[in-house]
């Protein structure tokens, strides 16, 4: 890969790219249009959190990549050979030792730092797509402000199932100003997103850069007598435990045996790692 | 206990190894050359240069090779490397009226000045098995005749010069690079045909085929269609003027289409233009049919809510990168976003079943 | 002859390994502008006075062949412009078709002239790098998007930050520069006055 620049993309389409990211972070929420490149990767596989992170990774990185919560997926191995061969940073698996993390589908359960990035790989950047296909329509929505199509959905939700029917990709507004698509984050994770990271949204095919400075406003869109819900399964993970994260239904047997596990891999390692650790002092003490 | 399936990495390699070892196939059989690829597969060469948008036959075969055939794969590969490439210059606009022509037909005029060379063509070629070829081989000598000198005028040159079909006037403003901007609509007239020269052949035959067969017809009749080199030049200003660094290939197609007018404006033709990297003659001939039907309003045209009438429609899926990317990315773990419909199903189903739910779209619904 | 004696110093105060400095650099800024009034420290570039190393560094790491740059008052000079055109290729502008904009203040004025950008495109809007003589976390208030609570910065006034903060989603971004120092105020940041601090 020695015949790439660092971080594989030429350097007049990272100062694009960055210069795209920082009117991101100047007007949160709206999506700058950027001259997505292709890479050499298929579009759909994160080409725009790809190009996000190659325009914004520096050496000293420390760099985690992520697919439906965890580092082992195929996607998130082959993103993260990939700027391992392109930029040489260091990667990691432990979320609190990444300086920037690339995700697709999930916000880490740890709560992220002022000194981190969240890179988030989006399909359909635009969140009214579904209900007008026409991007000179939405983009005169966004323009006026005119988000009641939104609100016609979710309360015709209401009417057919007495409920909001959407559990993933659930959209924001921000500032109080634009609606957003979070990416298809479970609707768990919505909460999370006012936080001290920076946040970067890059969709490639769709040529769209967003992004949310730390501690941006985000409020999932509801109504007062049906307010959002940050819901996932009701049990606790089988490995670790815990009942604070999201988790994945796994199938065990052809009898409906099933059990529920975290999505994020990381979190549930460093916790099985740490009821080990005081599995073993406890050892000591009664050996003492 | 549960254990988590790991190991993704070693998958892919594996994978990887195992594609490397189909690509090649029995080792019994010699394996394929680029240059042959290059020499005896050159309408799929073609096919690779036009939509991967680079024009170098040796990575194009090179492409198709490592694809194992596979066009849009191939395509894909050369994209991913056109890319990269720094820019030093950019051309002046080729002169097709200087082509030295391997091809050239006018269905709307029985004769014409320069002649109609029929080429290389399959048009009259039964379409029967060659048996033989798989036997022998072929080795073929075609006759040989003389080069014309000079250039060969535009059919549609001799419409113009009646008045009796649209102008196109030279625009001023240098068009937009779809490879370097993003795509904004809605488009004009150069970045729509940029779009259409580098997407996806099949869908735009079907897309112009649907014109004809009504939806939005346009009454298309290839006024000239014409394949052969063409020499490039780059202007250089240290020098003052423009050298001349090669010759590509390239079809160029121009249709006439309906007439228009009106009690102000005498009645003439219309037109629609393709052009496309290397012998693409069906493709330059379909882009043409939807460059005309994507010109209603230009032209005065309803909108008769035609598929290839709608310019964001075919713009946004003419592209078969980015389509194939999209549409095989569902193959993507997606288990956490199924994950959390699957909770979501499960609570209106038990909302459902006790009761809740009828009260509540009752009320929804009030 | 000018053009000569003027290219060898236009030659030098580049990013000596450009892509690993670029990105560096680019992320400091990226921090600026993610956390208005926090204050971060550039370097890399020499441009030639009275250009500051931090506005130095932003002409390096976002300009080039694709930006328009408008060079104001005392910025805009021979030396600067055979800088800004070997290292970046960068147009010099106009105020009114600026990307970026450089200059003090007073040179910058009036910023109605720059672009605002437009209701379905509000990132069409000039970026203006403003050169201080010094930078500190005093005076103004400053409180939005990338502030947990409340940041300080010591603007050179509030009045045109208030006025370009009522245009939102429209509007300007700044940064301010001194010698190596460089904050930002995008347009979602609301300022009030601040006493003495």
């Amino acid at each position: 890969m020695n015949d790439y620049n660092f971080a594989y993309l030429d350097e007049q389409t990272k100062r694009m790219i960055r210069r795209a990211i920082l009117k991101g972070l100047a007007i949160p929420g709206y999506q700058v249009p950027f001259a997505s490149r292709e890479m050499p990767m298929p579009f759909g596989w994160g080409t725009g959190g790809v190009q996000v992170s190659a325009a914004t990774l520096t050496p000293e990185d420390v760099f985690k990549v992520i697919d439906q919560g965890a580092d082992d997926t195929t996607n998130a191995v082959s993103i993260r050979k990939f700027f391992q061969a392109t930029a040489g940073v260091d990667t990691t698996e432990e979320t609190d030792k990444a300086t920037v993390i690339q995700t697709r589908h999930r916000i880490p359960e740890a709560a992220l730092n002022e000194d981190q990035i969240l890179v988030y790989q989006v399909p359909i950047p635009e969140p009214l797509r579904f209900l007008e296909p026409r991007e000179t329509e939405t983009r005169k929505m966004h323009s006026l402000e005119e988000y009641g199509l939104m609100h016609v959905k979710l309360y015709e939700d209401i009417a057919r199932h007495g409920a909001i029917a959407t559990a993933y990709a659930y959209p924001v507004k921000v500032e109080g100003r634009y609606v957003m698509d979070p990416s298809p984050i479970p609707k768990f994770d919505n909460p999370k997103m006012t936080m001290p990271a920076i946040q970067l949204f890059g969709a490639g095919r769709e040529q769209r850069i967003y992004a949310l400075p730390p501690y941006t406003e985000v409020v999932s869109l509801d109504f007062e007598d049906y307010p959002f819900e940050a819901s996932k399964a009701d049990h606790s993970c089988e490995l670790c435990g815990a009942d604070d994260s999201y988790l994945d239904e796994v199938i065990v047997d052809d009898q409906g045996g099933r059990i529920f596990v975290c999505s994020d891999t990381a979190y549930c390692a460093s916790r099985q790692t740490a009821l080990q650790d005081a599995a073993a002092a406890q050892h000591e003490e009664i050996s003492a | 206990m549960y254990v988590a399936v790991k190991g993704g990495e070693r998958a892919i390699d594996n994978a990887h190894a195992w594609l490397g070892e189909e690509r090649r196939g029995d080792h019994d059989v010699s394996e394929l050359s680029v240059a042959q690829i290059r020499k005896q597969l050159s309408l799929a060469v073609n096919r690779v240069m036009a939509e991967g948008s680079l024009y170098d036959p040796d990575l194009a075969a090179l492409a198709i090779k490592q694809a194992r055939g596979d066009m849009i794969e191939a395509i894909f590969l050369i994209r991913a490397y056109r890319t990269t490439l720094p820019r030093f210059a950019g051309s002046e606009p080729i002169a097709t009226e200087k082509m030295a022509c391997d091809r050239r037909i006018s269905a709307t005029f029985k004769d014409v000045p320069g002649g109609q060379i029929l080429g290389p063509t399959f048009d009259y070629t039964h379409r029967l098995l060659d048996f033989k070829l798989a036997a022998e081989g072929g080795l073929t000598d075609a006759p040989e005749g003389d080069a014309q000198p000079g250039d060969v005028p535009h059919v549609l040159s001799f419409l113009d010069g009646e008045g009796l079909i649209q102008q196109e006037k030279q625009g001023a403003e240098t068009p937009p690079d779809l490879t370097r901007e993003p795509m904004e609509l809605p488009a004009n007239r150069p970045l729509r045909l940029q779009s259409l020269a580098r997407g996806d052949e099949g869908f735009l035959l079907s897309l112009a085929y649907s014109t004809q067969r009504g939806y939005a017809r346009n009454h298309a009749f290839v006024g000239e269609l014409r394949i052969g080199d063409v020499p490039v030049e780059v202007d250089i200003p240290e020098l003052g003027f423009a050298i001349e660094i090669g010759d590509i290939t390239v079809t160029e197609c121009e249709t006439v289409n309906q007439f228009t007018g009106s009690k102000t404006e005498p009645a003439h033709f219309t037109r629609g233009y393709g052009l496309v990297f290397g012998m693409s003659e069906r493709k330059a001939i379909s882009m043409a049919l939807v460059d005309r039907a994507l010109r209603w309003e230009e032209l005065g045209e309803d909108n008769l809510g035609a598929a290839a009438q709608d310019e964001e429609f075919v713009l946004s899926h003419c592209d078969n990168i980015q389509a194939t990317g999209f549409l095989e990315h569902i193959k993507l773990p997606h288990y956490v976003d199924f994950q959390s419909e699957l909770e979501l199903v499960r609570k209106l189903r038990r909302d459902t079943m006790a009761g809740a739910g009828n009260t509540h779209a009752q009320e929804a619904a009030e | 002859m000018l053009a000569t004696a003027t290219s060898t110093s236009a030659m030098q105060g580049g990013f000596k390994d450009v892509p690993t400095e670029a990105a560096r650099q680019f992320r400091a800024i990226m921090n600026a502008i993610a956390r208005p009034g926090r204050i971060e420290t550039l370097d890399g570039a020499t441009p030639p006075a009275p250009m500051s190393v931090a506005a130095g560094v932003m002409v390096l790491t976002l300009c080039d062949p694709d930006t328009g740059l408008h060079l104001a008052g005392d910025h805009d000079t021979p030396n600067i412009r055979a800088w800004v055109q070997f290292h970046t290729g960068a147009p010099i502008v106009p105020a009114e078709d600026a990307d970026f904009a450089i200059g003090r203040w007073d040179a910058l004025a009036p910023l109605t002239t720059y672009a605002i950008g437009t209701p379905e495109y509000p990132d069409r809007s000039a970026t203006l790098i403003v050169e201080m003589d010094a930078l500190s976390s005093t005076g103004a208030i400053l409180t939005g998007p990338g502030i947990k609570d409340t940041a300080r910065l010591s603007l050179p006034e509030t009045d045109a930050f208030l006025r370009n903060a009522l245009l939102f989603p429209l509007g300007l971004d700044f940064f301010f520069c001194a010698d190596t120092r460089l904050a930002s105020l995008p347009r979602t940041t609301k300022v009030t006055k601040g006493g003495a601090s």
